[in-house]
């Protein structure tokens, strides 16, 4: 998969949950990408450079992981 | 059923709580009050002499032939402008009435062309039935007179002709045009003998005046001077059979009308609940689509896309199919294989492509056009009210008192639907218009929008935002609704954000570009004219923010209390015929049928026991997603059912590069379209006339769709996915689609009532059909929202990565015309292109002086991801900085230049916001020349010449 793609695509989310509260926004992320994304896209974001996701974004990516 | 004239009541049913008994010709009759003497009279099975009468019309009380005698009233009123009384005696056969018509018919007939045995209309014509029916035998006046019977056809239009001799100057046509279509384009030029029916202004015909080819004049003139082409060529209609439009979201059902196995005329089905009666130039006459030379009719295969075609057998094409479909999922896993349900096809058919994937491919790779339109509807509407659809039926437009318009061109693209809202609006309702161009229903005849916001393209929310802001701040609010209806906590996080002052319309008015006066007098009509009804399209959805945006409307349609009622709801207006539909029946990724999620375990075990297979409990790929995993190599072989999606999607070339690295691309459709230049296998399709099932429409009702022709391929394309099914051994037996429709509801609480039988014996129902709802449910949310209580979404405006610069200074937004659908496939193929045989690029008086161009000038139209060229229109319906253009020909290929931006939660496409530059050009690009070629190399059969495209 397209890394950048995909780090795009879970930025973009992260920012447009960001206003409600970043404890909830990282829930809601994670729950978000758990709902939608097909399980190798996960995969591929878990493999990369978590620099360029913002802090939500990376928050929740660390949730899913957590959770499995 | 055999060929009958739809009834005519010869005036408009009257809906009344008080009942009116009287006496006609001896009989006693209760009917509503307010109805006509005419009407009660059909009721009663009778039937009164009428020439200018027509129950979709006012009454208008000028022919003179439907008098009738009261007792106690003088003289011989008109029925048809006669309300019935309490009481009242009417007598509609005497001698005196008898002598009355026959001068009036013999002065008809005096000037009518006596050529009945060679007309078109012979047999089908009120005048001739009417002659008869008052027992007229001859005509005293002669026929040596001053007459109009040596006037030229009209034969401009290229689906109907306009005799002016046979005219009698009834007026239907001029009032259908005004009362049911609302264009105006018609009118009664001329007084007294020289009267004459004129489309436009003198100099114009029918094809150069505002016409819009409805068909409301044809099936409102009683004679034979509006007449479809085709009857005259044909012949009259034998028999009729009733089934649904396969264009647009409104779903209109038609009579189509046959001789034989040829179809004669599709004429609007007066009982259809969505359509009423009317019709647009797409449902009503462009099905020649159907029988066009570029039609495929034969499977084929090929190894590679640069090879031929070679024709095959069925079973051949099938089994090769099956094979390689197997073998790539043995390889590659069963998650290397999906496909792309069609939201033209039946809800049948979708449910089967998605079956077949789910059950047999064993992915949830399964997504559908929707992705590219309303997908943020389905999530926006799930999140808010926790139903993925609309809240009203069309009718409830009649109702409404406010209409807010965002986003959406109903005139072109729901033309239908369009002309109820403009009688609506004639009668007094108020419009408020979001729209960064100028569409028609800003100004047209007897139509004026209160308010119109020319937002900057992408600002929807911030525009939405400050319209509560607005509603919250000056306390328009209607906290008694908000407060039994909603999550009381959730309202007050939302109203405290909307209040901040950043959200202020004075604040955002840099980035709308809405002045912040007209928006809070905007938001002031919303929030306190009455009935506030939000109807939107793909303005709303296909944006960064698509989702948001109809979080942000499901707001203040909540935080006014437009909910759950006539005349108020979210009305989002679906773009294809079927999207709704395909939509319920499990097309996206992460849902089964009803919209219940993948992973519900409880759910999944249901189908799971019904199909006798496990399921794969994740989400699955949707289109954008697949491309990416094409490119990647994990996503190998597609089985696409009636979808372009090579057209239609964005940023054509990455759709290419997806195509072309898989290894296996099935394509079923009708003709050889875009996306079949990347394919392996070509299943042919076959069209709405040929098959049985049901479109879902966008007023979420379910109607019938019926064969009234035989599959030119052999099959329907049901048929086709069952047997592609059983070639990979799945073993599916459906007779029928009814059979299909039944497992649906076995399977899907929402459709749990519906059956073909009882759709045949309601006409429709819209859905949820269930215990609770046993004859469906035109309102949602009346007793409470269907997730409990309402929930009120924080909606912050982020803009989009999408932005203009120096290099890319313009916003192209993209958008649909009247007389074109979608990607072209089907009207491309009739008589519609002479309205629109190109697409052309709206560009502003400003911007274009600036670049030297004018009308007619071939411009490059040129964006970070692609460039195309396509001839300029200069118009100011367009904002300075916007430029504007459709996507229906595959010529300019409009989405070569847009990009792959998308919606945050839906991946929807940000069709509607490309940073462009527009430049001179001297003709098509390379790239075109180059497309054009690679076309036609694709396009090539073994043993045929070039195939069209």
């Amino acid at each position: 998969m397209n890394v950048d793609t995909l780090v795009m695509m879970a930025n973009q989310i992260a920012r447009n949950l960001a206003a409600r509260g970043e404890e909830v926004a990282v829930a809601a992320v994670a729950e978000h990408i758990r709902d939608f994304w097909d399980p190798r896209m996960i995969k591929a974001l878990h493999e990369a450079a978590r620099d360029s996701l913002e802090p939500i974004a990376r928050a929740a990516l660390t949730r899913l992981g957590d959770s499995g | 059923m055999g060929y009958e004239p739809q009834a005519d009541f010869g005036t408009p049913e009257v809906l009344s709580e008080i009942t009116v008994t009287l006496t006609i010709d001896g009989r006693p009759i209760s009917v509503p009050a307010g109805t006509s003497v005419m009407r009660a009279a059909a009721e009663s099975g009778g039937s009164i002499p009428k020439l200018c009468a027509s129950d979709n019309l006012a009454a208008f009380g000028s022919c003179r032939l439907c008098l009738v005698e009261v007792d106690g009233m003088r003289g011989t009123p008109a029925s048809c402008t006669t309300p019935v009384a309490e009481g009242m005696v009417v007598h509609t056969q005497t001698p005196r009435l008898q002598r009355l018509r026959k001068g009036v018919m013999e002065l008809y007939i005096s000037d009518h062309p006596l050529d009945c045995l060679t007309c078109s209309a012979n047999n089908d014509c009120e005048l001739q039935d009417t002659a008869a029916q008052v027992g007229l035998r001859d005509v005293r006046y002669g026929y040596e007179g001053a007459s109009h019977l040596g006037l030229g056809v009209d034969s401009s239009n290229p689906y109907f002709d306009f005799d002016p001799s046979k005219c009698i100057a009834c007026s239907r046509c001029v009032r259908a045009c005004d009362e049911v279509q609302g264009t105006l384009a018609l009118t009664m030029d001329g007084r007294g003998f020289a009267s004459t029916i004129s489309a436009g202004q003198s100099a114009d015909n029918f094809l150069s005046s505002e016409c819009v080819s409805c068909g409301a004049c044809v099936q409102a003139c009683p004679t034979a001077t509006l007449q479809e082409k085709a009857v005259k060529e044909i012949g009259k209609p034998e028999r009729a059979v009733i089934t649904t439009c396969a264009y647009c979201g409104v779903g209109c059902t038609f009579r189509a009308e046959m001789r034989g196995e040829q179809l004669v005329r599709m004429v609007p089905w007066k009982d259809g609940k969505a359509n009423r009666g009317h019709s647009c130039v797409k449902g009503r006459f462009a099905w020649g689509y159907a029988h066009h030379k570029d039609r495929i009719t034969s499977p084929m295969i090929r190894e590679s896309i640069d090879q031929p075609w070679r024709e095959v057998s069925w079973d051949e094409a099938l089994s090769h199919t099956a094979t390689r479909l197997n073998a790539i999922k043995a390889q590659h896993g069963a998650r290397a294989l999906g496909g792309i349900t069609s939201s033209r096809c039946t809800n049948e058919e979708t449910f089967l492509v998605q079956k077949l994937v789910r059950a047999g491919f064993g992915s949830n790779n399964v997504d559908t056009c929707a992705r590219v339109c309303h997908s943020p509807t389905g999530y926006g509407l799930k999140q808010t009210f926790g139903t993925s659809a609309g809240t009203q039926d069309f009718d409830s437009v009649m109702d409404a008192d406010v209409i807010l318009l965002i986003g959406a061109n109903p005139t072109d693209a729901h033309p239908v639907f369009a002309s109820r809202m403009k009688r609506r609006l004639r009668q007094g309702a108020k419009l408020i218009v979001i729209d960064p161009r100028r569409i028609d229903l800003v100004r047209s005849p007897h139509v004026e929008a209160a308010h119109h916001l020319p937002l900057q393209p992408g600002t929807n929310v911030a525009v939405l935002t400050a319209m509560a802001h607005v509603i919250v701040t000056e306390k328009l609010a209607d906290e008694a609704f908000i407060r039994e209806r909603c999550d009381w906590d959730e309202y007050q996080d939302w109203a405290a954000f909307v209040a901040d002052e950043r959200h202020s319309p004075e604040a955002l008015e840099a980035v709308t570009r809405v002045p912040a006066a007209d928006l809070r007098a905007a938001a002031r009509l919303y929030a306190t004219g009455g009935n506030g009804a939000i109807y939107y399209g793909l303005g709303v959805t296909e944006h960064s923010q698509g989702s948001s945006t109809v979080m942000a409307i499901a707001n203040l349609a909540m935080a006014t209390g437009n909910i759950g009622r006539r005349g108020v709801g979210v009305n989002p207006l679906r773009g294809q015929n079927n999207v709704q539909g395909a939509c319920d029946m499990g097309s996206f990724p992460h849902e089964l049928s009803g919209y219940r999620h993948i992973s519900d375990g409880a759910t999944r075990a249901l189908f799971e026991a019904d199909w006798g297979v496990a399921l794969d409990p994740d989400p699955g790929l949707r289109i954008p997603n697949m491309l990416d995993a094409a490119v990647d190599g994990s996503f190998r072989a597609l089985y696409v059912q009636g979808e372009d999606i090579l057209q239609s999607d964005p940023n054509t070339h990455h759709v290419a590069a997806g195509l072309k690295a898989m290894d296996l691309v099935i394509v079923h459709d009708l003709f050889l379209n875009e996306t079949a230049n990347y394919a392996h296998v070509f299943l042919p399709g076959s069209t709405f006339l040929e098959k049985d099932g049901t479109f879902t429409n966008a007023e979420r009702r379910i109607q019938l769709v019926r064969k009234v022709m035989e599959p030119a391929n052999g099959m329907s394309d049901w048929q086709v996915t069952q047997a592609l099914a059983n070639a990979m051994g799945l073993g599916w037996s459906y007779s029928h689609p009814r059979e299909i429709m039944d497992e649906v509801a076995r399977l899907t609480p929402s459709f749990a009532g519906v059956s073909f039988a009882r759709l045949e014996e309601a006409g429709s129902l819209q859905w949820p059909v269930n215990a609770a709802h046993p004859d469906g449910s035109p309102i949602m949310h009346e007793d409470g929202f269907v997730r409990g209580k309402g929930h009120f979404v924080v909606t912050d405006y982020i803009p989009t990565d999408e932005r203009t610069g120096p290099r890319y200074p313009l916003l192209l937004t993209t958008g649909r015309i009247l007389s074109q659908y979608n990607v072209g496939a089907q009207t491309r193929r009739t008589e519609n292109s002479i309205w629109h045989d190109e697409d052309v690029l709206e560009i502003h008086p400003t911007d274009a002086e600036n670049r030297g161009l004018n009308t007619g000038d071939w411009v490059r139209l040129a964006s970070r991801t692609g460039e195309t060229t396509l001839r300029a229109l200069v118009t100011d319906r367009v904002a300075p900085g916007v430029v504007y253009t459709t996507f229906h020909h595959p010529s300019t290929q409009a989405n070569v230049v847009t990009t792959d931006y998308s919606d945050w939660a839906t991946n929807c496409p940000e069709y509607k916001v490309t940073a462009v530059q527009v430049a001179p050009s001297n003709g098509p690009s390379d790239w075109q020349r180059d497309y054009d070629a690679q076309a036609r190399q694709s396009r090539r059969i073994a043993g045929h010449a070039e195939a069209a495209e």
